[in-house]
């Protein structure tokens, strides 16, 4: 797959990683208080400042908020594009397939299992016990869901069909969910409404090292089946005529993803589009389909969508903070929609 | 025979569904030689392409094996099959943003590294992939930009890359014109000609089929006939394979026709060459009758460049077969009245 256009991806790389670095350090100066970027930068550094307020608000706030925009990003751009590979589908994304609502449920049921009057904030305060038994929780609805979607896709190999039956699978387990809601407590239910906006500010600089260490290890892990996932671009029949092992090669690609999106919606909640736009995104921006390439840049760009999405959603400058899984929702839904519109052929638009 | 790949004993093929099998094509003992382009001939929804999916080891048969290289098939790991055997199918769908050059190279799948990265020597099968098959000057667009056709060349190139003694292509031209049609079975020739592989192509084109192929594989009454083209026609397997209500094998044109409900007027054809052979193609499908002698009405065909190369009856001098038929028609008529 060496195309003759490395050099440019290089450049490219760079590009992008720039544009990353700048709206960091943007995202950790603005907000309710305005804090200057060289001060930003000082306080990062370890070097010390007057105002100490500043110092707190960027080591203790921002800095985890915006580390965890940075993963959340990564990890929903990694997994909605082996899934695209997976599914051949240019619309499988994790919040489309009923993945996240999966991990929903997960979060859900470890609550009622456990029989205590707790929701996912109060377990998210517990510790990192807790926080692996969320993303344990989260990653096994996430993988069930995802089995249900492939067994599906085994009898129907329509795309619009596939999206309608995720659909589908993500009511039943939104239902569920809304049967436990019913016979909870109204303060439980307000909590879990707030659970479901997203946010990024929830998670703990303790958790972030849980995260961190998954979402990481997960896009290693993707990173190595860079060359599985680009025999499959070409369908199974033709990734097992070149040898590709398909039954384990799918069980990878789905526990991945599964971590990956179950990880980043126990802590964060289910954040939608970033799965689906970030892909197409970077691959018209790269205009390959080399997953070597792919992969790294959808860790770029997905940090930068999903640092861009929180900066608006913090409304520099005033004390309002809006729930970030609207911002992506406004931000993403047209960039799905100018998918469509551009490649009328869904088929061939990867 | 050193030049035997792949042999199939009492094979059958078919689907397992529930509890119950579905056989498609049973006691098939076929085989595949180096150096020969075999067709899989036989009508739409025949199972060629369940055969085709056993073949390749994409799916099981039902009884029987296939011996690949004097290895049965089920023994082989996919690994080493990808080695042996490259696949090209019917499916349109690539994907859009690949580059022709990166799609060729995913034929040096089984070769490489686990990143997937290639040696100077897999470059070089690359490039040797790209330049047999013509399409070396698009390597650098991408897929979407294609025709169907270059498409399908491209797709050919990847399977070469491979490096595989055997190329199975199922329907490789079931969506292309017949000039690319042609120029795909002329490319596959030049494949096999030098007797390094086999090659085995399943379709539904018959008069194609018939003029590339050095054995059918002719699917007929839920087994298949194998042999020389003409052997088939010969001994009326073919016209066998593809009977319908109201159709039949034209043993002179090589098509199948529909038969004609009325008996035309009978006409005596004279003269040779090209002009002569497209001549009777259009009475025949006009509804004449040919006969030896002269019955009803008598045509003389001049090969040599005139204005007039028509002759009927000796007296009306005619410049086209479309005039030709309007005038014998018109002949016909009066000899009614």
């Amino acid at each position: 797959m060496n195309t003759p256009s490395t050099g440019l991806s290089i450049r490219a790389f760079v590009v992008l990683f720039i544009v990353v670095l700048g709206l960091f350090l943007l995202n950790l100066g603005l907000g309710s208080v305005t804090i200057p970027i060289d001060e930003v930068a000082k306080i990062l550094l370890g070097q010390t400042v007057e105002n100490e307020a500043w110092q707190n608000i960027i080591l203790k706030i921002r800095l985890p908020r915006t580390i965890t925009a940075v993963l959340v990003g990564a990890a929903l751009s990694v997994g909605g594009l082996q899934m695209q590979t997976l599914f051949r589908n240019p619309l499988a994304g994790p919040s489309v397939l009923g993945i996240t609502a999966g991990a929903s449920l997960g979060v859900a049921a470890i609550m009622l299992a456990a029989g205590s009057a707790t929701t996912a904030f109060a377990i998210r305060s517990l510790g990192i016990g807790s926080s692996w038994l969320i993303v344990l929780a989260s990653s096994v609805g996430a993988f069930l869901v995802l089995l249900i979607i492939l067994a599906i896709s085994y009898r129907i190999r329509d795309n619009v069909v596939m999206l309608i039956v995720g659909i589908m699978v993500a009511n039943i387990t939104i239902a569920v969910v809304s049967i436990w809601q019913y016979f909870s407590d109204p303060e439980q239910i307000q909590e879990y409404i707030l659970w479901t906006f997203g946010s990024l500010g929830g998670v703990t600089t303790h958790q972030l090292g849980v995260l961190g260490g998954i979402v990481g290890g997960g896009i290693l892990a993707t990173f190595l089946l860079s060359k599985t996932l680009n025999a499959l671009l070409l369908g199974e029949d033709y990734a097992q005529s070149m040898g590709l092992n398909i039954r384990r090669s799918r069980m990878l690609i789905i526990f991945v993803t599964s971590v990956l999106a179950g990880a980043i919606t126990g802590f964060c909640g289910p954040i939608g589009f970033v799965g689906i736009a970030v892909p197409h995104l970077t691959r018209s921006f790269l205009n390959t389909s080399d997953h070597r390439l792919l992969i790294p840049s959808c860790v770029l760009v997905g940090a930068i969508l999903m640092l861009f999405c929180d900066i608006i959603s913090q409304v520099p400058g005033s004390t309002t903070v809006l729930p970030v899984n609207a911002i992506t929702a406004m931000i993403g839904s047209p960039i799905v929609i100018w998918i469509i519109v551009k490649r009328r052929n869904l088929k061939s638009s990867f | 025979m050193s030049k035997g790949i792949l042999h199939t004993e009492s094979l059958s093929v078919g689907y397992t569904a529930k509890s119950s099998q579905k056989t498609v094509l049973s006691g098939l003992n076929l085989d595949l030689k180096k150096g020969e382009l075999t067709c899989l001939l036989g009508p739409n929804g025949s199972g060629k392409s369940t055969l085709i999916r056993s073949i390749a080891g994409i799916q099981k048969p039902l009884s029987g094996q296939v011996d690949l290289l004097g290895k049965q098939l089920s023994e082989v790991s996919p690994k080493a099959l990808a080695k042996q055997l490259s696949l090209v199918l019917t499916d349109r769908t690539a994907p859009g943003n690949l580059t022709v050059y990166g799609l060729v190279s995913l034929g040096r799948f089984p070769y490489t590294s686990w990143m997937g990265s290639l040696s100077a020597q897999d470059k070089s099968i690359v490039q040797w992939a790209l330049e047999s098959t013509g399409t070396l000057q698009f390597a650098d667009r991408h897929i979407g930009e294609l025709s169907d056709g270059e498409r399908q060349k491209v797709m050919i190139a990847r399977a070469l890359a491979q490096e595989t003694d055997l190329i199975i292509l199922d329907e490789p031209t079931a969506h292309l014109d017949s000039p690319n049609r042609i120029e795909i079975f002329h490319l596959l020739r030049e494949l096999v000609a030098n007797g390094q592989r086999a090659i085995l192509i399943s379709t539904h084109d018959i008069e194609t089929a018939l003029a590339n192929a050095d054995k059918l594989w002719l699917v007929s009454d839920q087994t298949i006939h194998q042999g020389a083209p003409e052997d088939l026609v010969l001994n009326g397997e073919l016209e066998k394979a593809f009977s319908k209500e109201g159709l039949s094998f034209n043993y002179s044109l090589g098509r199948f026709e529909k038969e004609k409900a009325r008996e035309g007027a009978k006409i005596l054809l004279q003269g040779d060459g090209q002009r002569f052979h497209w001549t009777k193609s259009a009475l025949l499908r006009a509804g004449f009758q040919l006969v030896t002698t002269n019955e009803d009405f008598s045509v003389a065909v001049e090969e040599t460049a005139t204005k007039t190369p028509w002759l009927v009856q000796g007296e009306f001098q005619i410049s086209s077969i479309e005039h030709l038929l309007i005038k014998l028609n018109q002949l016909n008529e009066d000899e009614m009245e």
